[in-house]
Formats: C-alpha cells, sequence, structure tokens
C-alpha cells in the first residue's frame, strides 16, 4: 500500500487509531533547558504525574503510537550496532563451549573472575525494575508509573544477561543439569547446603517471578494494542508492510501481511482475551499486590543468596556478615543507575515521551541514587572499619595490603574506581540544580554503572587473588574473549530493550491512566 | 430453588462455550431479528465521575449479572458495584504453603534416601534448608497469583460477544461501557434500556451473540 491518502489519514483519526503522535507541546523540553512545571517545593502542592493536559486519548496515542508507526532512523542505527555486538558475544560464548574455558584469562589462584563479576553486575541491575514495580507500588509511590513498565524490562534482559555467566563458567555446560534435582542414574543430587545451589533456586525463581509481574502488568496493554490494531483492519485504514531501510521511507513487499494482521494475531493471544471487565480488575489489582507482597522479600533474598556464594566461604575479604544489605544496596544502587542511563535519552529521541516521565521523575530517582550510593559508601567503610577492629591480620591485609593502598595493591585503581564513581558521583546530588539537570543524572548514571562493575571486580579478583601463602599469588589478566563476551552481554541486553520499545508498550498506559485527574471519580479534579 | 436452575443453566452454557460437541447451550431467552441470541446491552460513557455514578445505581436497581468496562481500574469500583472480595489470597496461601511443602519433601526426602555427609554438616539440619523453602514458596504463590487470577476470571477467552461491537474496542483506550446482559433475571430489552438511559449512558445497543 502506498501512502496514505490524506482523507483516508482523517478517518484513521477520526476512529481513534491514529498511529501518530498527538501535537508534541510548544516548547518539547530537551534535557538540562529548563524546568517543566514539575519541580514544585511547595509541599502542600503535589507535581503532575502527566504534563501538557493530555487526554487519555493522547496518552494512549503516543505510547501505542510509537510502537505502531515506524521507529525514528536512529533506532535501526542503535539497533544496527547492538545486535552486531550481541552477535559478537554469543560467537564468545560459541567459541568458549567448543574450545574450554582455557579461553579466559582464569588461572589456578584467581578461578573466579569476569564470568562472575559480570553475573553479579547483571543481576544487580536486574533488581531496580522489581524494587519499582513491587516496594514503591506497596509504599503507594504515584510517580512509580511512569518507569515501572521499561524497569520491568530492563530486569528480565539483565537477568537473562546474568543467567549466561554461570551457565558457561561450570567448564562442561551439559552437565549444567545436575543442577536441577532430578532423579537420575548417577545417584547424584545436589548439594543443598550449599549457598552455590541456593542461588540456583534464588535466581531461577526471580527470573520467573519478574517475567510473570512484567508480562501480568502488560496483559491490559497488550489489549489495547490488539484492539487498535483490529479497529485499522476493521476501517480498512491498515498500512502495508515495509522493511525499515537506512535511507528513505523502507521496502514496500507486498507479498507479506499486514503488520495489524500479525498483532491481531500475536497480541491477541498474549492479551488472553481481556476485556476490561471491572469484576477481572478487582482480581487483577488483588493479584499485583500479593505479587508486589511477595517480591518485595524476594528481591530482597535474592541478592542476598547472591552474596551468601561469597560470605559463607573462609576468604578473607569475602566472610564477611555485613554483605547481604551491603548487596542489596548496591544492586538497587546499580538497578537505578541503569533505568536512568536508559531513560534520558528515551526522552530526547521519543519527544512525547517526557510529558510522562518528568524532570519530577528524573529527580527521584536522583534522590534514590543518592541514598543507596551513601548506603554503599557506609558498607565500603564499615568493611574496612571491622576489618581493622576485628584485628585478623589476614582480613586486614585483605583490604589493607590488597585493594586500598596504591604502594601495595596491584589492584589499588580498580579499588578507588569503584569508590569514586560510587560513592564521589552521586554526592553532586546534593545540589538541587544538578539534580534537576538530565544532562548531569545521566553522566552520574554512567559512572555508576561502571562503578557498581568494579564493585563485583574488587570484592570477587582482589580477594581470591593472594591466598594465605605468598608462593600462591598471582595475578589476573583478562583475555580478548572475556573482553568481549562482557561487550556482548551489553549488546543483548541493549537489543532485546530496543526490541522492547518497538513491539511492547514502553509505558503501563492502564497504571499511567490511572494516575491522571480525569480517573477520579469524583467531579471536583 | 431458582438460584439452583440459575447455576445449573450458567454451568451448561459454560461447557457449551468450551465443548460445543458436548452439550447444546440452553435456548436463549431474548433473540434479535436477524434469530441470533441477545448477549446484552451495553452504554457507553466518556467520564469516570459518570461512570462510577450509574454503577451505583445499576447496582441499587437489583441487577447481578452485569458488568463496567473501564480503561483502568477505576477506585472502589468493587464497591460501587457491589462485587464481593475475591478468594484469590486464599488461594495464593494455599499455593505458598504448596511450595513451601515441596521444597521441605524435597529436601529431607533426599536426605533420607541418599544420605551423603557433606562438609561435615548434619544431614537433617534446618538452617541451610531456609533459602530453598522461602524461594519456592515465592515461586508458587507467584504462579498461583497470576494464573489463579486469569482463572477466576474465566480467561484466556479470545472470542467473546462483546467483541462483536465495534464501539466496546474503544474501552482499551477512553472510553467506558456498562454492560448488563440477558441472563440477569431482571434483565428486560425496554425497562434496562430506560435504566441506562436515565443513568446517562449513551449510544446503548443490544449486543448479540453470534456464537
Amino acid at each position: 500500500m502506498s501512502d496514505m491518502h490524506p482523507d483516508q489519514e482523517t478517518t484513521y483519526q477520526a476512529a481513534g487509531v491514529a498511529t501518530v503522535q498527538p501535537v508534541p507541546r510548544q516548547q518539547p523540553i530537551i534535557p538540562g533547558t529548563h524546568d517543566d512545571g514539575t519541580l514544585v517545593e511547595d509541599p502542600g502542592l503535589r507535581a503532575p504525574l502527566v504534563l501538557g493536559e493530555r487526554s487519555f486519548d493522547d496518552i494512549t496515542n503516543t505510547v501505542c503510537g510509537y510502537t505502531e508507526a515506524p521507529m525514528p532512523k536512529i533506532w535501526l542505527t542503535a539497533f544496527t550496532i547492538t545486535s552486531t555486538v550481541a552477535a559478537i558475544g554469543t560467537g564468545m560464548i560459541l567459541y568458549l563451549l567448543i574450545t574450554g574455558v582455557g579461553v579466559w584469562g582464569l588461572n589456578n589462584q584467581v578461578d573466579w573472575a569476569w564470568d562472575i563479576t559480570n553475573f553479579v553486575f547483571w543481576i544487580g541491575i536486574g533488581h531496580a525494575g522489581t524494587l519499582i514495580s513491587a516496594i514503591l507500588c506497596l509504599l503507594k509511590q504515584n510517580w512509580r508509573t511512569a518507569v515501572n513498565r521499561a524497569a520491568e524490562a530492563m530486569t528480565i534482559f539483565a537477568v537473562i544477561c546474568a543467567g549466561i555467566f554461570p551457565g558457561i563458567h561450570v567448564g562442561r555446560v551439559w552437565f549444567a543439569w545436575f543442577l536441577a534435582p532430578v532423579p537420575n542414574s548417577n545417584g547424584i543430587w545436589p548439594n543443598f547446603r550449599s549457598p552455590l545451589l541456593w542461588d540456583v533456586f534464588a535466581v531461577s525463581t526471580y527470573a520467573t517471578v519478574s517475567l510473570l509481574f512484567w508480562y501480568m502488568g502488560m496483559i491490559p496493554d497488550i489489549a489495547t494494542l490488539r484492539d487498535r490494531a483490529a479497529l485499522r483492519l476493521h476501517k480498512g485504514v491498515s498500512r502495508g508492510f515495509k522493511l525499515p531501510t537506512p535511507i528513505g521511507d523502507g521496502l514496500a513487499l507486498h507479498f507479506m501481511p499486514r503488520p495489524d494482521q500479525i498483532r491481531v494475531l500475536v497480541y491477541g493471544i498474549l492479551s488472553v482475551g481481556w476485556r476490561f471487565s471491572s469484576r477481572h480488575w478487582h482480581r487483577y489489582e488483588k493479584a499485583y499486590l500479593m505479587l508486589a507482597g511477595i517480591s518485595t522479600p524476594l528481591v530482597l533474598s535474592v541478592h542476598s543468596i547472591v552474596s551468601f556464594d561469597f560470605a559463607t566461604s573462609v576468604i578473607p575479604g569475602w566472610h564477611t556478615t555485613i554483605f547481604p544489605p551491603y548487596f542489596v544496596a548496591g544492586a538497587v544502587f546499580g538497578g537505578f543507575a541503569m533505568v536512568l542511563w536508559l531513560m534520558i535519552p528515551l526522552r530526547l529521541f521519543l519527544p512525547n515521551f517526557s510529558d510522562i516521565l518528568t524532570l519530577r521523575h528524573l529527580e527521584n530517582m536522583a534522590k534514590i541514587l543518592l541514598l543507596t550510593g551513601t548506603m554503599v559508601g557506609f558498607a565500603y567503610s564499615m568493611e574496612f572499619f571491622i576489618a581493622w577492629y576485628g584485628a585478623n591480620e589476614f582480613e586486614f591485609a585483605a583490604f589493607a595490603n590488597n585493594r586500598v593502598n596504591p604502594a601495595k595493591a596491584p589492584y589499588w585503581w580498580a579499588y578507588w574506581t569503584m569508590i569514586i564513581c560510587n560513592v564521589g558521583f552521586p554526592q553532586v546530588f546534593w545540589f538541587r540544580k544538578m539534580r534537576q539537570n538530565p544532562l548531569v543524572i545521566w553522566i552520574v548514571a554512567s559512572a555508576v554503572t561502571v562503578g557498581m562493575w568494579f564493585e563485583r571486580f574488587v570484592i570477587i579478583v582482589t580477594s581470591i587473588h593472594r591466598a594465605f601463602l605468598p608462593g600462591e599469588w598471582g595475578m589476573f589478566y583478562p583475555t580478548w574473549v572475556d573482553i568481549l563476551t562482557f561487550v556482548g552481554s551489553l549488546g543483548i541486553f541493549l537489543t532485546l530493550f530496543l526490541l522492547f520499545l518497538k513491539f511492547l508498550p514502553m509505558f503501563a498506559l492502564s497504571e499511567v491512566k490511572l494516575v491522571m485527574p480525569q480517573s477520579h471519580t469524583d467531579d471536583h479534579h | 430453588m431458582s438460584t439452583m436452575k440459575t447455576k445449573i443453566t450458567e454451568l451448561m452454557s459454560g461447557i457449551a462455550d468450551y465443548f460445543p460437541m458436548l452439550m447444546q447451550k440452553p435456548a436463549p431467552k431474548f433473540v434479535t431479528e436477524s434469530g441470533n441470541a441477545v448477549y446484552g446491552m451495553i452504554a457507553e460513557f466518556s467520564e469516570t465521575p459518570k461512570v462510577f455514578k450509574a454503577a451505583m445505581k445499576v447496582r441499587d436497581a437489583g441487577y447481578t449479572k452485569w458488568d463496567v468496562h473501564t480503561p483502568f481500574p477505576i477506585h472502589d469500583m468493587e464497591e460501587a458495584m457491589g462485587i464481593k472480595t475475591t478468594k484469590l489470597p486464599l488461594l495464593a496461601a494455599g499455593a505458598a504453603l504448596s511450595g513451601l511443602l515441596i521444597a521441605i519433601s524435597l529436601q529431607w526426602g533426599i536426605d533420607m534416601l541418599y544420605p551423603v555427609v557433606l562438609q561435615g554438616k548434619p544431614l537433617f539440619a534446618w538452617q541451610p534448608f531456609m533459602p530453598v523453602m522461602f524461594e519456592l514458596s515465592i515461586l508458587a504463590t507467584a504462579f498461583m497469583c497470576i494464573f489463579g487470577m486469569l482463572a477466576l476470571n474465566g480467561l484466556p477467552r479470545f472470542h467473546h460477544p462483546l467483541f462483536s461491537n465495534e464501539r466496546f474496542h474503544r474501552v482499551s483506550n477512553d472510553r467506558f461501557f456498562i454492560a448488563i446482559e440477558a441472563s440477569d433475571p431482571n434483565f428486560d430489552p425496554i425497562k434496562t434500556k430506560k435504566l441506562l438511559e436515565e443513568v446517562g449512558g449513551t449510544d446503548i445497543t443490544l449486543v448479540e451473540d453470534e456464537s
């Protein structure tokens, strides 16, 4: 089908199924320019959660419009890059499987390095999604509606990336099923007293529950996409299939089914026939609340159990009781940094989103970064203090000689990168102007992401690179396979996120509508 | 007695929906000119306060088989409609308990069938079994929350008479609908239409059950 006739376009909009965006507001907000009216400091006033006097229809058109219309060219560019990187990462994993773990820089002394660092890094990032959707839901923080869907999606993708690493680092991947408690002819069962097995249960439960939570939240919004596609087909205003191309309007492929036909089928199945019934909503809200209630202890348990992998060992630097809360705070910290890192560019490239994701939202998240960053900083200093106060010379040496002191510790630079990025950078958020500036927030979020990777590297590698006897001391040098596998996991993560942007509702439509003034049941809003 | 009869009719029609080869649908009470059964009557609303007040009036008129379709869950709608609180929390508690039992029997059972002393730790110490017990309870509860919710809602159900109404598709965008089913004992094409007009509904139409 060629371009639409203007009359048809009008019918299209009259039908309430426009894939075009509502008119952007007079002054689209560009990060770092000015106040968008949500930064009120008067505690008696509530900042609006949706800007621009938008109607329900506008919100539906904004969110669904980006899914239904062709994505901006920058999406295609970004997707090309990230999927190439993801392919390289997948190639590295394949190379590892074919050759063996020797392709990594692991040695007798440092037998956990980038693999477990990446695992803990990714699983930590995954925590923000559940925190936003569960804990902020229980605390009735309505501003979470602007970010919860994207953060939950990010959780799933981060957990996928995390799941790769312990899976492939076991060496003989084809024996990974030994982790599952299934009857087998060897008569061997998993060791339920090992934290590594708890980890298997915790991470797989977490992945499943996050996926269910994300999917359940999306059912009504997918139903919206389904209804819009069905209406367009019904009214005969649906577009033909076009392959996106780097230059020009895209390549029309007439033999392909219309995208709306595919949408009706796929979204129709995914939305399980949701018909927005109040009787259904009642059970749905109960189920949502209960999922939030059980996800809250779950999210706290997962990173605690990850920290048990280290804390229950007898290695100086790992054997500490502060690990569970310290890991959880770090996970929330790193997760929020990743949410901000992904969402701020979106406001720039998909401008109508800045009506839903306001500066106030960014400021709130910046405050959480400051809080959790300071908690992490407290944990760092307390860990060091106890190492000294506990008077165990090995424990103290693990910190003073192996991490902190540049004259003695070969990894001092990793430790100080961690301190500067995680404790130093977020301190700028004490200043209002700084936490209200998206560019500053984005820079701090990038620094925190780097810092949190280094935190895990410091904990894992610097603790084991020097054992009790100096004869066992060694260093870890990553190989090119190590580096490309990690970069590849970033590619996998971003590719999945870009696909999510294209194919699924980016904001929780029904929840955003719920926090708009028109949703109130009394006449005076 | 009459409630019993309604329940049996409902059950039969439910079975007939899914397994038409087993059972014939009971004869419809109301039929349109084209010979299709009437599913019910829907009225459209465009503002939240209006549909909320209308729902209270429909409830007070004594209807039981009716529903309000809204693009988002409206606060206190269950009160306005007189919906009984769902039993889902009880089911979820049951699921949590069964998850716990699975974890207990898995861990203690393996130790009983294959007693292997590892790391010098006692065989039946409960402390190391706590994490798996916790995780499996959570997992079972989560499954019950979502799949139990869908099951109680009668979903997945890919076809529904309401979907045949074109205007109804806007419920997923910005419109509110009150739908009163023809199987409601109080349903009467004229009286129900009058009620829906009185409470401020527009575009009141009969919806046919084409299945």
